[in-house]
């Protein structure tokens, strides 16, 4: 299947069969809003107040295993931030990709720690480098610059020559 | 799971100030393989909690990407995991392929194969030499550095470089290897298993080697799986799973081999699967060798692969392309991807945003050192001190794919 597919009825009815759709439509189908089939991968866009319920929902469907997840700077277009989250079904043996949109002002998720411990250097690693906070993470501290660093090196306006 | 939150430790828990102490062990601490500093209060001998503070090598590789060309940001890819250079240019090419839906010849997905299987090999001898040094035994260490300096004698014959290859380009690879090169493969690979026999005859039976792993470092496949262990250290706690067979990639799916799987999660367990996933990678390179497909080493794309030498010497059209590529890249079809291969340290992955021009617009690597430090606490946590150092060996990190 190497067609695209995108936008939510167009995934809806391309993919009804797919275990994460089936998660998420059984969890609260308001929540989802936009999908993407491309490239053979699945990307389901989700509200950004409703992240922490929808992993909590994509783990039950059967996708066992936090990967991976950063953020995207789309600076100056808004919404400014996008998180990308990709989910490992050991069972299905496939990646998705959660998908949340973030506003410039003071943007901030709930933290998925709770759901997967995992997501816990991950989600220092995007406050670190992107200033997106967590709410509800343990231990919100820089992880890879130093503790007392002004600024966030990986937003698309942080400035790459001259002094700082 | 011990102190699930991960909060660093500062000074003895409230109420053991008088029995604990709080001490530094790296960032130069020779058993850390890097710049690792970990902060743990000890009552005792006796590992409390385990506070792992990384980022001394940071050296923000994933901005720099984003204002390279595409084919620039290859020779990064091989400085984020030094010990297994070619898997890191193996992922970040299928990204980009993926992107372009660029189809690959089958020789050069073969000879990928071969030298990502010599990669996995280079990386595991530099673990189990290293790995037993921590623990006292010297001797194996000279011994996987011999075998390892034959394999940096592959890499310098196909690439010129010993450890930062770039060999794999996106559309192929760089150029076909030199002609006595699979002979080469064929004769290291013919001595090899008797040398893997020789390691294990050092360590399996050693005694003091085992009485330093055997239920050390326990680590159960639920709390593995909660704390984002991958790879080797999980196929070790009994979660079957390996991706080069379950979501295979560069014809991975053609080869015939075991992933080697065991249940006890200990420092022991680990060093099991590595040395049975040497033995595999043997035989996958010699199915490699026995298979490979005759045929060119690049894809048909001139606006995306660089010609060859011969033709952009000759011919106008190759020259003008070569020009193109090398001041102006190639744009790529907006979009995002996540590509996986398993490295020698477990899962990689690339995530490559498009924007539709010639430079990313962003590159996320994931690597497997980094969310397996989290669980370095649990595995350690009511061990003595010294366990930690065997511990760090087993789960075989890499500062340079943690800080990137």
């Amino acid at each position: 299947m190497n067609n695209t597919l995108t936008g939510k009825a167009a995934v809806l009815e391309g993919l009804p069969e797919h275990p994460a759709v089936k998660a998420i439509l059984a969890w609260n189908p308001q929540a989802l809003t936009d999908a993407k089939w491309d490239r053979g991968e699945l990307t389901l866009t989700i509200a950004a107040e409703e992240i922490r319920s929808a992993a909590a929902a994509v783990q039950a469907g059967g996708y066992n295993f936090f990967e991976d997840m950063t953020a995207v700077d789309w600076f100056p277009a808004a919404p400014r931030f996008q998180l990308s989250y990709h989910i490992l079904s050991h069972g299905f043996k496939e990646h998705i990709r959660l998908r949340v949109l973030l506003d410039e002002a003071e943007p901030s998720v709930d933290s998925i720690t709770t759901v997967w411990p995992a997501a816990n250097y991950y989600e220092r690693e995007v406050f670190d480098l992107f200033g997106i906070r967590f709410e509800g993470h343990p231990n919100l501290r820089r992880i890879l610059m130093p503790d007392d660093w002004v600024g966030h090196p990986l937003r698309k306006d942080y400035p790459v020559e001259g002094y700082r | 799971m011990s102190n699930p939150a991960g909060m660093p430790v500062l000074e003895p828990a409230e109420g053991a100030k008088d029995q604990h102490m709080v001490i530094n062990m790296g960032p130069q601490h020779p058993a850390t393989h890097g710049v690792l500093r970990l902060v743990v209060e000890i009552d005792g001998e006796i590992v409390v909690r385990l506070y792992p503070e990384i980022g001394y090598l940071h050296t923000g590789i994933e901005k720099t990407c984003e204002a390279k060309f595409y084919q620039q940001v290859v020779p990064l890819t091989d400085r984020i995991n030094y010990l297994d250079p070619l898997s890191n240019n193996l992922c970040y090419c299928l990204a980009v392929e993926k992107l372009l839906a660029l189809e690959i010849p089958g020789k050069a997905q073969w000879i990928r194969v071969v030298l990502a299987e010599l990669s996995r090999l280079n990386s595991h001898l530099i673990w189990l030499g290293t790995h037993a040094m921590d623990i006292g035994a010297l001797t194996v260490f000279l011994y996987t550095f011999r075998e390892r300096e034959d394999i940096l004698r592959l890499f310098e014959a196909v690439a010129g470089q010993r450890m930062m290859t770039s060999y794999f380009r996106i559309g192929g690879v760089s150029m076909e290897p030199p002609l006595d090169f699979f002979d080469r493969v064929q004769s290291f690979i013919g001595i090899l298993p008797e040398k893997i026999d020789e390691y294990a005859n050092l360590l399996t039976g050693n005694p003091i080697f085992k009485n330093r792993l055997q239920g050390v470092g326990t680590i159960s496949a639920a709390d593995a799986i909660a704390l984002g262990v991958s790879g080797p250290p999980l196929r070790a706690s009994g979660v079957d799973f390996d991706l080069r067979r379950d979501i295979p990639y560069s014809s991975y799916e053609k080869f015939q081999f075991k992933v080697p799987v065991l249940t006890e999660g200990d420092c022991w367990a680990r060093y099991l699967v590595r040395l049975d996933e040497m033995r595999e990678s043997i035989k996958i390179i010699q199915q490699a060798l026995d298979g490979m497909p005759e045929g060119p080493v690049k894809a048909d794309a001139p606006k995306i692969v660089l010609p060859d030498r011969e033709k952009m010497k000759t011919q106008m059209e190759a020259l003008i392309h070569h020009f193109k590529i090398v001041t102006e890249g190639f744009a790529v079809p907006a979009g995002e991807v996540y590509q996986g291969v398993e490295s020698g340290h477990g899962p990689t992955g690339y995530y490559v945003v498009s924007d539709g021009t010639a430079k990313p617009y962003r590159v996320h690597m994931r690597y497997p050192s980094f969310a397996t430090l989290q669980a370095l606490e649990t595995m350690c946590k009511g061990r003595m001190l010294a366990d930690v150092v065997a511990v760090i060996g087993s789960i075989d990190i890499v500062l340079g794919e943690i800080d990137r």
